[in-house]
């Protein structure tokens, strides 16, 4: 499953806990974008799920050496390739 | 430039980089609090001495970014921008220099008048990371100088590279951002335009603030104007032409 996986492009609140992905596109615009991308979420950029909150939203994410909590909706406008490491 | 008599200078930095730690080390007891105006966000200042020249150094609410986002942002822009630091520091956390070094760069983008302090190294080491600080200066045209505020070290290097910086004995010279061709074509335009207008600050800054219609920087110049940045750009006759394609 995770080979034929390995090219799709999902949105980040799919990505399994523990499982990392590669950021392929913010599709969200104005001041939530440039925010985003001001915390190191670019394209290109290693992200992994971290953790949950109680009820799943927030949840954590490891990027760039930090931890962040990113909104379940934020989550679902940015898109990730499954990815190693 | 402000008299070097009393040099400012502006401290800089993501929260959670020791910002406040590296303020208390420079400037020790010397330091009061107050209101910027208009705005609740309370900045500190305080002053060191270095060969026989007083420094001011005012502690910048700690920001991600420059983009005035929130009030903290845009006090820290502002004060940037407007207040002309003699020089600027910028705080990096030697831990996760990749993320900080957004804030670096935009702070260059203002002024070359920058020294990157590369704090908490202990830190940094422990967890095996080797930070090569002297490639880092090469690559951004500017000091960087490895810290740990916590126990003072590295202080001397960074108040010394301050004052060169203030006194320019150190020449800085950032390496320019470039961007997209069509992006850099509508520069070339707006920077022409802009650099009579404004002659204290980059006219390259200011034109990529008003190619994000950035609302916030034009209230600067415009106060009794209600024009929009976007049909400022737009009604420019000399760059309604070449610049409004890429604004739809």
């Amino acid at each position: 499953m995770a080979a034929a996986n390995q090219d799709t492009i999902i949105p980040l609140s799919l990505l399994p806990n523990d499982s990392w992905g590669e950021i392929v596109a913010v599709e969200i615009m104005g001041p939530v974008k440039r925010r985003l991308l001001d915390l190191g979420l670019v394209p290109g950029t290693k992200i992994q799920f971290a953790f949950s909150s109680p009820l799943g939203d927030p949840r954590a994410y490891r990027v760039r050496g930090t931890l962040l909590a990113l909104r379940a909706n934020e989550a679902q406008s940015i898109m990730v390739r499954r990815s190693e490491q | 430039m402000n008299n070097l008599k009393h040099p400012i200078v502006a401290l800089s930095g993501n929260p959670n980089t020791g910002k406040s730690t590296v303020f208390n080390a420079l400037t020790g007891l010397n330091q009061h609090t107050g209101n910027w105006p208009g705005k609740t966000v309370t900045l500190a200042a305080g002053t060191f001495a270095w060969q026989n020249t007083t420094f001011t150094v005012v502690d910048l609410p700690g920001t991600y970014s420059l983009f005035a986002n929130s009030p903290d942002e845009e006090v820290a822009r502002d004060f940037i921008l407007f207040e002309l630091p003699d020089v600027t520091v910028v705080v990096v956390d030697a831990t996760c220099l990749e993320r900080n070094l957004n804030l670096v760069l935009q702070v260059l983008e203002i002024t070359p008048k920058t020294v990157v302090c590369v704090n908490l190294m202990d830190e940094a080491q422990r967890q095996g990371l080797v930070v090569d600080t002297d490639k880092l200066a090469t690559e951004l045209g500017v000091p960087a100088i490895p810290c740990v505020a916590r126990s003072g070290k590295g202080l001397a290097a960074l108040k010394k590279a301050i004052f060169n910086v203030a006194t320019g004995r150190i020449a800085t010279s950032p390496r320019p951002i470039r961007y997209d061709p069509n992006i850099e074509i509508a520069l070339a335009v707006l920077t022409k335009e802009l650099s009579p207008l404004a002659p204290l600050l980059s006219p390259r800054w200011l034109a990529l603030r008003l190619l994000e219609q950035d609302e916030s920087i034009l209230q600067h110049f415009l106060p009794e104007d209600k024009t929009s940045t976007s049909s400022l750009v737009m009604q420019h006759p000399s760059t309604t032409k070449k610049v409004a394609p890429w604004f739809s």
